[in-house]
């Protein structure tokens, strides 16, 4: 699966070494996260090692290296949000699904991230789910939210299963 | 000042002549991130289908704009050539919005904007105070133009200053006419743009580049994001002066990735830019060539700085290197570079069409022309504020932030993001610019500022501050690396009501060592919020380690939550969203609290506060 995104991809640069981080960029749209495979097959093209490729998308926040759930959810944890309470989503995510940042829940519905600021503070506090931003939440909202995106879940599931 | 804002009043009437050619009436829907993200688009659309409906399409046009800066409000449709300002707009309002407009309907008062004291609702943009006392240079197209319209941008003045350059002007002039208006860098470190401009045009080289730096990664700055989203020419122009100036050819647009809507206009705007000839091979008929080249960062707060920018441009590690050498002498693939702020360049053409004099007469004697602040917290409007430099920070909170909403006091005021620090009462009359803020321990920075009212914690929010720069030192030099780190530790067990006395000298000893320590800003600066907190509010301090009190009831470790029985009405409403079931009580009785299961996580507080019959039958104690 890796192999057809990468070449996808390849053709949209000229394989030069300081393309990589838009490289890897593309290549997680593609694939939703950096598959081991996908970063063999860009060190190969780019003719450096692996391990120079990890040094770099370790580094960088945005690169992720397991498969996100299917409701992405990020907290901002930036001033104006830190202020209105946003540790409260943590929180709840800790708590009710024993997510902390960078997981992805087992059953793969879920996964978190904190980002540092979104941009939005004057509707502080801010969560996204799914890139869709919610401004002026609080903990109720937010378990809510969460409900609305289970229900959801569970409707998409329960329609796939009368499919089958 | 008065002068330049009847000015800027008047604009958006002829731009709405010049660009409609027919006295039309405009619905301009904001599209900036925070009005999208309530749906604004929706309003976009249920406007233009009545208009459509009712057959108003010779008298009205629906369009849209990029933020007006006032987020908070959103999502805001603005009815020009009438200067209406509509907030909190919800799809279902677009019948009565066109009807009150053009067909004598009633007003829609619900979508005034009301006076967040008095309650007064102002149908006019020019008179709601939030914009009364800004004056708008950086941010002058801002909500006033349809951020994907070249031609809107241009009927503004737009590219005039780009065409007067290039067709009248030497490199030479252009950095003197720069470097007089006293423009200093927006980025936060306010050096002279002229001088810096001056040393890269006279290093020898065929190969130079510019770049502007989008990178705005201080939590709680929002305006790089707006400037990019509503008027993305303004900046794409000054890097294209900027390039001619310094005889560079390629330039690069630098933005986080946290903002997909500012990437996208920028990309439309730079391909409209060389449809008309602003970029590409000879431009406007000359013999200057130039194109830019949007790079998406990949999330790491340090890249802002210079050295690790360019290291992320190459496809590295973003980590800083020693300077000097400077970018302006070996940036880019070692080439000579120069890299400025989006603030920095939004201003320069501006400043080159309107001339240094006029630019320099504006703001303080060191600090020249506006300031633009991103004010949020514990604040009644908030947004992106435009002010000359050497306005009292009082003016900011009060004059247009509104005051301190729920009838709280004023605590401090947070300036300059993770690199500056928290300013109490007693330096609200501080007239702001970049020196008198470096001189009370804060800074200028990017222009975060947050407002923190009595149920903030200093402590807290110092932790918070350091815990972010923690996470984000690229780790490259020790004592960023590892004093930070024990300065959060020092801090979390203040935190936890195991902090001692000299834990503050310890604080204190630390936090010098990483200022001097570090190479790059972000080590230099990030001690800044602790030891500004520690020089203004070491009472409170004081309170967490000597009496183990938090006087703002933040600090879990050291609250407790209580029921006061003669106030409970027993509505259970706490009772259903307790997580941990330590709320207990039959209906109509006062409930009872179990302190051993309870986790302080405020969900009764809030809902007794906004959705109980009592509203003040839990408390929290310290």
């Amino acid at each position: 699966m890796s192999d057809i995104a990468i070449s996808g991809i390849m053709q949209e640069f000229k394989g030069e070494r300081r393309e990589l981080i838009p490289i890897l960029q593309h290549t997680q749209e593609a694939l939703g996260y950096l598959h081991k495979d996908a970063i063999r097959a860009v060190a190969r093209w780019l003719k450096i090692s692996e391990n120079e490729i990890y040094g770099v998308a370790t580094f960088y926040a945005q690169f992720r290296f397991h498969p996100p759930g299917e409701n992405h959810i990020k907290v901002c944890l930036g001033t104006a949000c830190h202020v209105s309470g946003a540790l409260n989503f943590v929180e709840v995510l800790k708590a009710d699904m024993n997510l902390s940042h960078g997981e992805t829940s087992p059953d793969g519905k879920f996964s978190f991230e904190r980002v540092a600021c979104l941009g939005c503070c004057s509707l502080a506090p801010v969560v996204v789910t799914n890139h869709e931003v919610h401004g002026r939440m609080n903990r109720v909202k937010f378990i809510e939210l969460l409900n609305s995106l289970r229900g959801i879940v569970t409707e998409n599931q329960a329609r796939s299963d009368n499919e089958q | 000042m008065s002068s330049d804002i009847s000015a800027a009043r008047t604009l958006p009437t002829e731009t709405a002549t010049k660009t409609s050619m027919n006295e039309k009436m405009m619905f301009l829907v904001c599209e900036g991130t925070g009005c999208v993200s309530s749906k604004s688009p929706e309003i976009r659309k249920a406007l233009a289908t009545v208009v459509k409906q009712l057959k108003l399409g010779k008298k009205a046009e629906v369009g849209f704009t990029g933020c007006h800066g006032f987020c908070q409000q959103g999502p805001i449709v603005v009815v020009e050539p009438e200067g209406i300002f509509y907030c909190r707009v919800k799809p279902e309002d677009a019948k009565s919005l066109v009807e009150a407009q053009l067909k004598d309907g009633k007003p829609v008062k619900q979508c005034y904007y009301r006076h967040p004291a008095t309650k007064e609702e102002i149908p006019h943009y020019r008179d709601i105070m939030f914009y009364k006392e800004q004056q708008r240079i950086i941010l002058r197209n801002c909500g006033k133009i349809n951020p994907e319209k070249v031609s809107d941008y241009e009927a503004r003045g737009g590219y005039q200053a780009l065409r007067k350059v290039i067709l009248e002007m030497t490199p030479d002039e252009i950095i003197e006419e720069v470097y007089r208006s006293g423009l200093r860098g927006r980025g936060g470190a306010g050096f002279s743009t002229g001088i810096k401009w001056d040393i890269c045009r006279k290093v020898e080289g065929d190969v130079k580049y510019v770049i502007c730096n989008g990178d705005e990664g201080d939590p709680g700055a929002f305006m790089d994001r707006s400037i990019l989203e509503a008027d993305p020419h303004s900046v794409i122009e000054g890097l294209i002066i900027l390039g001619f100036a310094i005889g560079a050819h390629k330039g690069f647009i630098y933005v986080r990735a946290e903002y997909p809507l500012a990437v996208k206009r920028v990309r439309v705007a730079l391909q409209q830019a060389r449809e008309r000839g602003y970029l590409g091979a000879g431009i406007l008929g000359s013999e200057f060539s130039f194109d830019v080249e949007i790079f998406e960062g990949a999330g790491a707060f340090v890249c802002g700085e210079e050295t690790a920018l360019i290291a992320s441009i190459e496809g590295r590690r973003g980590t800083p290197r020693v300077r000097p050498p400077f970018p302006a002498k070996e940036g880019l693939w070692g080439k000579p570079t120069i890299i400025n702020n989006v603030k920095t360049l939004a201003s320069v053409p501006v400043i080159l069409t309107r001339g240094a004099d006029w630019y320099a007469s504006i703001g303080t004697e060191k600090s020249k022309g506006t300031a633009v602040f991103a004010l949020t917290g514990k604040i009644a409007n908030s947004g992106l504020v435009e002010v000359p430099m050497g306005v009292p920070l009082s003016t900011i909170i009060y004059n247009i932030g509104g005051g301190i909403p729920n009838k709280k006091a004023f605590k401090a005021v947070q300036t300059g993001g993770p690199s500056g620090g928290c300013l109490p009462t007693s330096k609200l009359d501080l007239p702001i610019d970049f020196d008198s803020l470096t001189a009370a321990g804060s800074m200028m920075g990017s222009g975060g500022l947050v407002v923190m009212d009595e149920d903030t914690c200093m402590v807290d929010v110092a932790k918070f501050f350091l815990s972010f720069t923690q996470s984000e030192s690229c780790g490259k030099c020790t004592p960023c690396r590892v004093g930070i780190r024990l300065m959060v530790d020092i801090l979390d067990k203040i935190c936890q009501g195991k902090g001692e006395e000299k834990d503050l000298d310890r604080l204190e000893k630390l936090g010098n060592i990483v200022k001097n320590g570090s190479l790059c800003g972000l080590g230099q600066t990030a001690p800044n919020p602790v030891l500004t907190s520690l020089r203004y509010f070491r009472m409170e301090f004081l309170t967490h380690v000597v009496d183990k009190r938090c006087p703002a009831v933040v600090c879990r470790d050291l609250v407790t939550f209580r029921i006061i029985p003669d106030r409970c009405t027993g509505c259970m409403r706490c009772v259903s969203v307790c997580p941990t079931q330590a709320i207990t009580g039959p209906r109509s009785q006062p409930h009872n609290l179990d302190r051993s299961k309870c986790i302080k996580c405020r969900s009764c507080y809030e809902i007794c506060r906004f959705d109980a019959i009592a509203g003040d039958a839990i408390i929290i104690e310290s």
